[in-house]
């Protein structure tokens, strides 16, 4: 009886959590699926399910140049400030990761708290010095300020593949002769290399999504796609967001599945 | 090139290494942030008056203070769902084998990589008035005239709760991960039902990865300025919109310079509060 009795508790437990487990799991993956489904829509509005299929959204979205000029901006800020982020942030990394010294964990402590702290706070604090120093705003102040917000995923990620380099492999490399900088080309770098990777493929993806900083560090010249997409979408709903967001989703998709081939993206951030 | 001290020079760096990071920082984001607070620490627009105004302006005016309450308690709410929602995902995460491993992890990861404009609109196209909810209700017969759920409380929490979720979940999945499956096996075979021992054995244990979770979580959901504003709309007003009209149409910078500090320091306070507690809950789990 009291087995019986157990096995039942044990199912309705079991069963409630996979329950909720598995409806959270559709939550998260739902809404990218229903905008996917209604970019192919051959109507004008945001119905679903749509009334038929067609790739007229799409085509529309080839001779959209605002989008077009914002997006191009876009990118060529992530990628710029991806790479500074990567040369401050992989020597930052280095410097602090082993050192147990308090200047080594306040250091760690400034360069993660752009994470915490409000960004938007940071873009109109950045706006006011740019505008004190008289540098009006341009794609070089939204690199700055997209590489303050970035630069903390690249210093984590580093920091995590350094901790989990065996410290023997540098002595007996050095015992063997070999200078620091070899040392650091051949045994470190390629050691931590997917760490780097890892860290810069999710600094370029936070710039490119990038809003509270763009906000301020932006102006007509210097379209941002997300700022003209979030503008497009309070006037009035475009269609051609949601082929545009289609477009987005899929490049998403396609690029994490690289990034899970090149550094297991999935288990460095569950570790 | 010394016996003793050449083994630790060749496994650990020069400090001198951080220092162009350290001053980029302290150019780019110490300066500004000083600065921001200079401003708040002036009267007028011109910044020629010193003085503590702007704050008690804000303290003083009840709008002002029912949007840091409403901005505060929307946080509190989303941290809630995704914790009631996460929880289990993290659970099942550990019962399944590598390859359904795998899966739940990509379907957490990608929305968190994918644009949160794009994130948000999926709402907007879900919760509107010809949108998927109301569509389906009506179809059914349940509801004649459609729902409002678009501008709502509701909406504006449903939606970031699904944006931040992965803040959650992966904290949780690895706190689990953590937790030793032995402890589960022996809480059931001295007695304990699966309910108790999930509440008296592996919630307990995992509390370090919950209040990381919660602290991600929050922290994000307060500031998330474009899910708040499309998905709530013109009449709910929450801390970060109230900075930028105050900033860009209002151009009152010294207001907006206060409402940034009070926001940042109420951050603050609930990511030590958070990290208050998850210290004391390490202690706890380690006993």
């Amino acid at each position: 009886m009291a087995g019986r009795k157990r096995t039942l508790e044990a199912f309705s437990f079991e069963l409630v959590m996979t329950v909720i487990a598995i409806i959270a799991l559709i939550i998260i993956i739902a809404p990218s699926l229903v905008v996917l489904i209604v970019s192919f829509t051959s109507g004008f509005s945001l119905r679903f399910p749509p009334p038929g299929y067609s790739l007229r959204w799409y085509a529309e979205l080839w001779d959209a140049w605002q989008l077009h000029f914002a997006a191009k901006n876009s990118l060529v800020v992530a990628l710029w400030a991806t790479g500074l982020s990567v040369v401050l942030g992989v020597a930052a990394a280095l410097a602090i990761s082993r050192s147990p010294t308090l200047s080594a964990r306040l250091l760690d402590s400034l360069f993660m708290s752009p994470l915490v702290l409000p960004a938007l706070a940071f873009g109109l604090a950045a706006l006011m010095l740019f505008s004190l120093v008289g540098m009006p705003v341009s794609l070089l102040t939204l690199v700055i300020g997209h590489t303050v917000v970035c630069v903390p995923y690249v210093v984590r990620n580093t920091v995590a593949a350094l901790a989990q380099l065996e410290p023997t492999l540098l002595e007996s490399s050095a015992v063997l002769g070999a200078s620091r900088l070899y040392t650091f080309r051949r045994i470190v770098l390629p050691l931590i290399r997917p760490g780097i990777i890892a860290g810069a493929f999710i600094a370029f993806m936070s710039s490119f999504d990038n809003v509270p900083v763009s906000l301020f560090l932006r102006d007509a010249a210097t379209d941002m796609l997300p700022i003209r997409m979030w503008q497009d979408l309070e006037g009035k709903l475009d269609v051609t967001i949601a082929a545009l967001s289609g477009v987005l989703i899929i490049a998403t998709v396609a690029m994490v599945a690289v990034m899970e081939r090149v550094t297991g993206l999935s288990r460095r951030l569950t570790n | 090139m010394g016996a003793a001290p050449a083994s630790r020079d060749v496994t650990s760096y020069g400090m001198g290494l951080a220092a162009p990071l350290a001053l980029f920082f302290l150019f780019f984001f110490v300066a500004p942030l000083l600065q921001l607070l200079w401003l708040s620490l002036h009267n007028d627009t011109a910044a020629l008056h010193w003085g503590l105004g702007q704050y008690l302006h804000f303290l003083t005016d009840p709008f002002s203070l029912s949007v840091l309450g409403s901005t505060l308690l929307l946080g509190a709410e989303v941290t809630a769902v995704c914790l009631v929602l996460g929880f289990p995902i993290a659970w099942l995460y550990q019962r399944v084998g590598p390859r359904l491993q795998t899966i739940i992890i990509l379907i957490v990861l990608l929305p968190l990589l994918t644009s949160v404009v794009v994130r948000t609109f999926a709402w907007i196209v879900i919760l509107g008035r010809q949108g998927i909810i109301n569509a389906t209700l009506q179809s059914l017969g349940i509801i004649d005239t459609p729902l409002k759920l678009l501008y709502t409380q509701f909406g504006v929490v449903i939606a970031l709760a699904q944006v931040q979720m992965p803040l959650m979940t992966l904290p949780l999945i690895t706190a689990l991960g953590r937790i030793d499956p032995n402890l589960d096996d022996a809480s059931c075979s001295l007695g304990a039902g699966s309910w108790r021992t999930f509440f008296r054995i592996v919630l307990p244990l995992s509390l370090p990865g919950v209040i990381a979770g919660c602290t991600l979580t929050y922290a994000a959901a307060i500031t998330a300025f474009i899910t708040q504003s499309l998905i709530g709309g013109g009449q709910m007003l929450f801390m970060p919109m109230y900075l930028y009209q105050q900033a860009s149409t209002l151009q009152n910078w010294p207001f907006a310079s206060a409402i940034s500090i009070i926001f940042l320091l109420a951050v603050l306070a609930v990511v030590s509060v958070f990290t208050t507690l998850g210290r004391l809950s390490r202690g706890y789990g380690g006993a």
